[in-house]
């Protein structure tokens, strides 16, 4: 079967090949060709991708099949434009240039997936739709989705933004006082490497809403790496930062504000990564159990209705979302850490 | 001990202070155990004065040092500035460690900036900070982070940091210690021209007997651990001085006789 698939997917490429020479814009190919050769064949595989949608009827009822084929096709044009127009386009060109295997291997991955679902059910249906069933989830559901993207963002930045404030505040405190450390500590001992989510059946009836109760969790998963990770940060500041501040006059406020914290900054940062993809998990085990709103709550309502388009297309959503807020936290602490730069490997 | 050369001005014009060691003795305790440190040292050092302190390795020097900059107070007596006694940290005695202990966060300029802003003075100040820099010749590196410097300059910014504060006594423990011997005499000459232009009263401890006969009035030398004064030595000798001096060369055989170490010449 594997064979078959490959030796027409090859026959595909070349009839694709056929056109693209019969375009008459080949001419100037060969000499873009060097720099730009994969970016031919990511635009040749975007117009596989295209000719797969409509080559074979869907042996299903999904109306954006010639719309995904067009989208395919106008994509496969772009890409070969900017190919052949090389560097007269500037940067974006080079940003082509950098992504081209990658457009190249989501262009085959598409096919495939098409080629497997849609037309053959290679994957059983319906717990792999094909990708013009999760367009349309974007295109018809979009309002749900929307709304369920800007609860949980509420919700996560709400709890995550209380989790790392007090999770810092802690942190700084029993790192630079024992007094606060002698109390703080047992406390987060005993607390702390609990799941965030073994206090779910509580939290939600003792707090006044499920989401307080949601935002408490979340603070709680992000708040304990936070705290552990700045009181590391704190008490392995070498004595002699703090030394050399007081002979020159600090007092201690200055040493808690000007030595201790952004000397600790660097581990700070390494707790807050760690708060926030425990965060990520009791957000959506959250919203699954008890907020009845949210990308979470989206996914389980539409397994309730066996809608695995939906479950798909809300996946790829929230992915997109945590990678995004990752992202984030990279930027910021770039830009906080940027001393960093050259004292230790990124 | 041979007596203090009166003849020798220290320094043209003279803005230091006078520090006072009077009958300090310290230990530390170790798991229990008290080791003693400093065993009843007393010395003066007038205002203006360049003072060396040798001794054998781990002798009790930079304990001392700690003492005269207030980071811990002594077991039993006392040390002055200017006869107040001193009971903690305070910027008229800066101390010039012997790792440059920049801090990576921080630009050559907000460390050199470090102590202003910890008085809070610095916005007032901020042309003090540009001539402390300009002071060490590092002007063109007030925006580098420290790890882009080299050591030799990492030190001149530590320098640089302690001179901005105007310092009455500047403690030098051990700071060209790391550095590589070329440097080393390089900073040497340029801690010389510095103490002469601004006329702080020195304390400089260091292993290096050519430094302290180079750069210093008064060597004291230091006993193996607890540290006792075994000599005060003065250096009779006008700047700038020249490292194949023959009276430098001796004084040095003599030191280094104090130190047991005879054997070697």
């Amino acid at each position: 079967m594997s064979t078959y698939s490959a030796s027409k997917t090859v026959a595909i490429a070349q009839s694709a090949e056929e056109g693209a020479a019969l375009s008459g814009r080949s001419l100037s190919l060969p000499v873009s060709f060097p720099s730009g050769g994969i970016g031919v064949f990511a635009s040749l595989a975007w117009l596989a991708f295209g000719v797969s949608c409509l080559w074979w009827p869907d042996i299903g009822d999904w109306p954006r099949t010639s719309a995904i084929a067009a989208a395919a096709f106008v994509l496969s044009g772009i890409i070969f434009v900017a190919t052949v127009a090389g560097s007269r386009l500037g940067r974006f060109d080079a940003g082509l240039q950098r992504r081209a295997p990658w457009l190249l291997a989501l262009a085959l991955f598409l096919t495939l997936w098409e080629v497997a679902t849609a037309k053959f059910a290679w994957l059983p249906l319906p717990f792999f739709p094909p990708p013009q069933s999760i367009i349309e989830v974007y295109t018809d559901d979009l309002p749900k989705l929307l709304d369920s993207v800007l609860a949980s963002v509420k919700l996560q930045l709400g709890g995550y933004a209380i989790g790392a404030a007090v999770g810092f505040l802690t942190g700084v405190s029993i790192g630079w006082s024992r007094g606060v450390g002698y109390w703080v500590h047992p406390v987060l001992r005993f607390i702390g490497p609990l799941p965030a989510t073994a206090w779910l059946p509580i939290a939600f009836f003792t707090f006044p809403s499920s989401w307080s109760a949601s935002t408490f969790l979340i603070a709680l998963a992000t708040g304990f790496p936070v705290t552990v990770l700045t009181w590391s940060g704190v008490a392995s500041v070498s004595n002699a930062y703090y030394d050399v501040a007081r002979t020159l006059g600090a007092k201690p406020s200055f040493l808690v504000l000007k030595v201790a914290i952004p000397a600790a900054l660097p581990h700070v940062f390494v707790g807050l990564f760690m708060g926030l993809g425990s965060s990520f998990a009791v957000l959506v085990v959250a919203e699954m159990i008890g907020v009845k709103a949210g990308l979470g709550w989206y996914l389980q309502w539409a397994q309730g209705w066996a809608a695995y388009a939906n479950m798909y297309a809300a996946l790829i959503v929230m992915s997109l979302l945590c990678s995004g807020a990752i992202t984030l936290l990279f930027r910021a602490r770039d830009h906080l850490l940027v001393w960093q730069k050259g004292v230790v490997k990124w | 001990m041979v007596a203090l050369a009166r003849a020798e001005p220290t320094a043209l014009d003279s803005t230091g202070a006078s520090l006072t060691v009077e009958n300090v003795s310290h230990a530390f305790d170790i798991d229990g155990a008290v080791l003693p440190v400093l065993d009843d040292v007393s010395f003066e050092a007038r205002p203006g004065e360049f003072v060396a302190l040798l001794g054998p390795s781990g002798c009790g020097k930079s304990t001392l040092l700690r003492l005269v900059a207030g980071l811990e107070p002594p077991r039993s007596g006392v040390l002055r500035e200017d006869g107040n006694a001193i009971i903690g940290p305070f910027p008229s005695r800066v101390v010039v460690f012997q790792d440059p202990t920049l801090f990576p966060w921080r630009t050559v300029w907000h460390n050199v900036a470090l102590g202003l802003e910890a008085q809070g003075i610095l916005k007032a100040q901020r042309h003090r900070v540009d001539a402390a820099i300009e002071l060490v010749g590092l002007s063109a590196f007030r925006n580098a982070y420290p790890h882009q410097l080299s050591g030799g300059m990492a030190q001149r910014v530590s320098l640089a940091r302690a001179l901005v504060n105007d310092p009455k006594i500047l403690v030098l423990d051990e700071p060209l210690g790391k550095l590589d011997s070329l440097t080393r005499i390089a900073m040497q000459t340029e801690i010389l021209s510095l103490w002469q232009r601004t006329g702080f009263t020195a304390l400089l401890v260091t292993h290096d007997v050519e430094e302290a006969v180079f750069l210093a009035n008064r060597v004291i030398v230091f006993s193996d651990r607890p540290a006792r004064i075994k000599a005060d030595i003065a250096v009779d000798r006008p700047y700038p001085r020249h490292r194949g001096d023959p009276y430098l060369a001796d004084l040095r055989r003599n030191i280094l006789g104090l130190l047991g170490l005879d054997a070697t010449w």
